[in-house]
């Protein structure tokens, strides 16, 4: 009796004890979680050493294992996800290197790394004359393109630039007034702060200006809207176009990876990691950094947040 | 086994030491509640009152104009708050009405055999995941809506055409996902209330019809109203399911618009947000969270009070 009320009373505390581990933060529970799995896997251990090893001989190899100290980004805030994703996926092959990105603007950004105070100034333009005249580098690390698409049923094929500026200001409101048919234009656009918003506002010069019959919080959402609601239009990454959704050419250029590189679709924009002088001038961290970028891992990164590759 | 453990007394120095740690335990989990209540409203106030000082308390409750990335920027946040009280109220009027009805459906009139069928049914409906009412909402809602807006504005060129996205459409997700809670609670009441009462009234003469609408509701109006207010609670706190269905502009709730709640502001624009945006967006909780404080409190006291005069 005793010992079963006693057993009871342990696992009520231990059940605490987990309730007080979920409520936690995250890292105390990975660490738990880590540890429980370095406790459980001495059997394995061996394999996990090798693994190890293998790892460090290949690091070795490249000579990048002695790499230490940091480096400094600023600037694109529509830049803030592939600097996140290439600053923790540097970390991770360099361990000893840290990457701090700040996030304060394109402008600032490049005024930051002429002035000194970071490596690297990310900016989701090119650069200014003056800025080129001042000393800094443009290295394109990835292109932004956004594609338009409407409902596969939609007539229209293509649209101007000036259509197009005009239909999300919300002075074109029928597909009829573009070559279409008679029937409502549904406008869908992301929610602010999304990046992809910022760059498609920007480049129509539109910032804040947009009259959204529907302010979506995510890609897929925008796609789903659009393909399911005859009349609607919205905006995407082009990396994610499939067949339920028409995209339309833009002032006669289909929207393709080919014609974005060509510069020839307007709605894309370049994503700049702007230096000094040029890379080779640099220290040998942010020489390594862009090393990476302009890997085959550095391209699978940019692919994998939705960029098309510079070369 | 020793002949003391047999005994059905326990050993004297034993118990307290079980019996202690057991009382422990449950304080501490009794305590945990509290805890949470107290930090999340002391997190809520912290966090979401510098913005309201920096932007200025009207400017942020009675503004229109919602622009967090504009140049200025502005934080209006009137239409969200309206939107959020007129959504709530009319899925409250819609949805409370059947919940009551089925509830005495349930209780009173349904046969015994078609009530355990419909009950499940009911109960089904509460552990339906509310992102599946959202898609729902998306797939078969928003077309129908977006016909219906299609006849009656037809021809209009300054309605602003949403796509079925609409107040409507997320007023009938409300009160669709408040009909469980408004079912069970006020069913519970409804058979809470004492069989003499019920008995007295058919042995008077008063017909079923009479005796339920006459007797038994009013009787069971307390617990009813708790129902209403727990469903209250459910529709203004809910984000998942409107936010795939309401549009999610910033608009002034008409049926027809496309609207913002106070919940799907947050969770819209949480992810991008920076600065005084994410600050202003801690606000929105804050103010969402004193709503429904106000709802919980004002509702259960002036039901309260009700309930006093009436007995």
């Amino acid at each position: 009796m005793r010992t079963r009320k006693l057993s009871g009373l342990a696992m009520v505390g231990l059940l605490s004890l987990t309730l007080a581990a979920c409520t936690g933060s995250q890292n105390q529970t990975t660490t738990a979680a880590t540890e429980a799995v370095t406790t459980t896997g001495t059997t394995a251990a061996g394999s996990t050493e090798a693994q190890t090893e293998e790892k460090t001989s290949a690091q070795e190899s490249e000579g990048t294992a002695d790499l230490k100290g940091s480096i400094t980004m600023a600037g694109s805030t529509s830049m803030e996800k592939f600097a996140n994703a290439l600053a923790e996926a540097f970390m991770e092959e360099y361990p000893n290197v840290t990457v701090q990105a700040e996030f304060t603007g394109s402008s600032a950004g490049i005024e930051a790394v002429l002035g000194g105070q970071s490596d690297i100034g990310n900016s989701s333009r090119s650069l200014k004359d003056e800025e080129k005249e001042k000393g800094a580098v443009e290295n394109i690390v990835a292109i932004d393109g956004i594609a338009v698409v409407v409902d596969a049923a939609n007539s229209v094929d293509g649209l101007t630039k000036e259509q197009l500026t005009n239909i999300y200001n919300g002075t074109i409101k029928n597909w009829s007034e573009v070559g279409g048919s008679d029937q409502p234009i549904v406008v869908v656009g992301r929610e602010a702060g999304s990046g992809t918003r910022g760059a498609f506002e920007e480049i129509l010069k539109l910032e804040d200006a947009c009259k959204y019959a529907n302010e979506l919080d995510s890609t897929g959402a925008v796609m789903a809207k659009v393909a399911s609601t005859p009349g609607a239009v919205g905006y995407v990454s082009l990396d994610v176009i499939d067949d339920t959704v028409k995209p339309l050419a833009l002032d006669g250029v289909e929207a393709t990876e080919e014609n974005i590189k060509a510069g020839t679709y307007f709605l894309s924009r370049p994503f700049v990691m702007a230096t000094k002088g040029e890379i080779a001038e640099q220290n040998e961290l942010v020489q390594a950094l862009f090393a990476y970028v302009y890997s085959d891992e550095g391209s699978d990164l940019v692919q994998s947040v939705g960029l098309i590759t510079a070369e | 086994m020793h002949e003391t453990d047999n005994s059905i007394l326990l050993s004297k120095k034993k118990i307290p030491v079980v019996e202690k740690a057991a009382e422990y335990i449950f304080t501490a989990c009794g305590l945990l509640a509290v805890l949470a209540v107290f930090s999340i409203t002391f997190y809520m106030i912290w966090s979401g009152t510098p913005a309201l000082f920096k932007v200025g308390i009207l400017d942020i409750l009675f503004g229109t104009v919602w622009k967090p990335t504009g140049d200025p920027a502005s934080f209006g946040i009137l239409y969200v708050i309206l939107t959020s009280i007129i959504g709530t109220g009319m899925a409250i009027l819609i949805g409370v009405p059947i919940g009551i009805l089925t509830a005495v459906f349930l209780a009173e009139t349904a046969p015994p055999k078609l009530a355990n069928a419909v009950r499940p049914a009911v109960e089904l409906l509460a552990g339906i995941p509310s992102v599946i009412y959202g898609l729902l909402g998306i797939l078969i809602l928003n077309p129908l809506m977006y016909k219906l807006e299609l006849k009656i504005f037809a021809g209009s060129t300054t309605h602003q055409f949403t796509g079925g996205a609409n107040l409507i459409s997320a007023v009938l997700v409300l009160a669709l996902m408040i009909l469980p809670t408004v079912i069970n609670i006020s069913e519970s009441a409804l058979r809470a209330v004492p069989k003499q009462l019920k008995s007295a009234s058919l042995a008077l003469g008063a017909t079923h019809i009479q005796t339920i609408f006459q007797v038994i509701l009013p009787a069971a109006k307390s617990g009813i109203m708790t129902a209403i207010v727990l469903g209250c609670g459910r529709a203004i706190g809910e984000a998942m399911a409107i936010t795939l269905v309401s549009g999610s502009s910033v608009n002034f709730p008409l049926p027809f618009a496309s609207v913002r709640f106070l919940t799907t502001a947050i969770v819209a624009e949480m992810s991008y947000s920076q600065g005084l945006h994410r600050e202003v967006l801690f606000t929105i909780g804050l103010v969402l969270f004193a709503f429904i404080m106000l709802i919980q409190i004002g509702l259960t006291r002036l039901f309260k009070r009700g309930a006093m005069e009436n007995d």
